[in-house]
């Protein structure tokens, strides 16, 4: 089969009509406080985890919200759940409990 | 001298002047080109951050202009300022010893950014429009029906080289949010999603509000930017932004899109200036003498300024300038 030189690429764009959001209402319901995030960064900067691969916590956690769950099962892995992060979120978040949380509600995924 | 103060702007600054005045033994005269006094304010519903009913603070400073005796002029529009105080709209001068001018500001016009579509698609409205809508006691679509996703954009018209503003309006991030809360309380089921490139708490309460919005309210905040709003063929409007904390582009389809819309300075600006050798500040707002202790002042001999004719304000500074002002006019008049 000869190669063209061309595919079809894939929608990149968050879709909130049509993503499915249960996963998401899950992750707040089991740790509200997630919902007052303001997108610092401050748990992406303490990360070990962040600052050796390309594991972006606050990313992770963003997306999911979004309703955007591919890859951030695996990303999550790279977790190494030592809390650092949650010593320096300014909102108080339990951003170890976010982890473990993502990593449960999205078992199915 | 001459104890006649001329006000121009019945609104909570002209207002709360006059009544300082008056205290100081002036003789204010408030001259307003509405037919009542109240400014912005008599379009406002509830004020943030404590969801005060907006006539909680207009009528006790109209009773008080009231009870105080202080002339007011409605229908009185001025075209322009005098040797000591403005012409009125049909050439009548009305003058005494000094001018404070509380002319306030204008709300950015919403059709000029086009690409959002207000007074094109049917469900495209502004924080302006909002309040009326909380004052009537009804809000729902343009088609009768409960909104179930409602978007709110942040800066329309504020820090938009586009339209030609540089400047913050201030206010209108917390407007946002509270209007934001208020749609989620006549609406507990709806999804609010809040559009915004930088969130501006800057007042007492506010960032605490901001903070309630999101944990109380499940309202979401989306760093973005909308860029264009389409109708759906039924009637609804697909918005397109870039989730800028994840890197992707993001689109969705809403009941309402409210235009979280700023402020630009007064009409009548350029005409005050050129009639009183005053200078516009290059934000379309008057420039005041300095922005510490002549921030009441024009810098002209007789000529002061109070609340958002100099720059955003919320309700409490524009009603403190009220007083400054008068201390500073009093003591000009020797009073
Ligand atoms: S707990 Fe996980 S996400 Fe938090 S700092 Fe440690 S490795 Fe990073
Ligand atoms: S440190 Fe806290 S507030 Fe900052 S991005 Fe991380 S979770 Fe959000
Ligand atoms: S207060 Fe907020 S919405 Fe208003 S112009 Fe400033 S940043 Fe934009």
């Amino acid at each position: 089969m000869p190669q063209f030189g061309f595919s079809i690429s894939k929608p990149r764009a968050i879709n909130l009509d049509t993503n499915d959001q249960v996963p998401a209402e899950r992750l707040l319901q089991e740790v509200p406080e997630l919902k007052t995030c303001i997108a610092c960064g401050g748990c992406t900067a303490t990360c070990t985890a962040g600052n050796l691969t390309d594991f972006n916590f606050r990313k992770m956690h963003t997306l999911v919200r979004r309703g955007e769950y591919r890859e951030v099962y695996e990303q999550m892995d790279k977790c190494m759940l030592c809390g650092k992060c949650r010593l320096v979120c300014p909102r108080g978040i339990n951003t170890r409990a976010v982890v473990i949380k993502i990593k449960r509600v999205l078992g199915d995924y | 001298m001459d104890k006649r103060v001329v006000i121009i702007g019945g609104g909570v600054a002209g207002m709360q002047a006059a009544l300082a005045l008056k205290e100081r033994g002036a003789e204010p005269v408030i001259l307003e080109k509405e037919e009542r006094l109240g400014g912005k304010l008599r379009d406002w519903h509830r004020l943030f951050p404590t969801f005060t009913p907006a006539a909680e603070v207009l009528e006790p400073l109209r009773e008080g202009i009231a009870r105080a005796g202080i002339e007011v002029r409605t229908g009185a529009e001025v075209e322009c300022l005098s040797e000591g105080g403005a012409v009125l709209r049909g050439g009548e001068c009305i003058e005494g010893g000094a001018t404070v001018i509380c002319s306030g500001f204008d709300v950015f016009d919403a059709r000029i950014k086009e690409e959002y579509g207000y007074g094109i698609y049917d469900n495209v409205f502004t924080t302006v429009d909002v309040e009326r809508m909380f004052n009537e006691g009804r809000v729902a679509t343009a088609q009768g029906g409960v909104p179930q996703r409602i978007a709110f954009l942040h800066c329309v018209g504020s820090r938009d080289e586009k339209v030609g503003a540089h400047h913050c309006s201030k206010v209108c991030c917390i407007t946002g949010v509270k209007q934001a809360i208020e749609m989620k309380e006549m609406f507990p089921s709806a999804e609010i999603y809040n559009f915004y490139m930088d969130i501006r708490m800057f007042g007492p309460g506010y960032e605490e509000l901001y903070r309630r919005a999101q944990l109380e309210y499940n309202i979401n905040f989306v760093r973005g930017r909308i860029s264009e709003a389409s109708q759906t063929i039924d009637g609804r409007v697909q918005i397109k932004a870039e989730d800028t904390l994840v890197g992707r582009p993001l689109k969705m389809t809403v009941d309402m899109l409210v235009l979280i819309v700023g402020m630009k300075g007064g009409s009548r600006n350029v005409a005050f200036a050129g009639s009183g050798g005053l200078t516009v500040a290059d934000n379309g707002f008057m420039q005041p003498q300095d922005s510490f202790l002549g921030n009441v002042s024009s810098g002209r001999k007789g000529i002061f300024y109070a609340g958002t004719v100099t720059a955003p304000k919320n309700i409490g500074e524009s009603l403190n300038e009220g007083v400054a002002v008068a201390a500073r006019v009093a003591s000009y008049l020797g009073l």
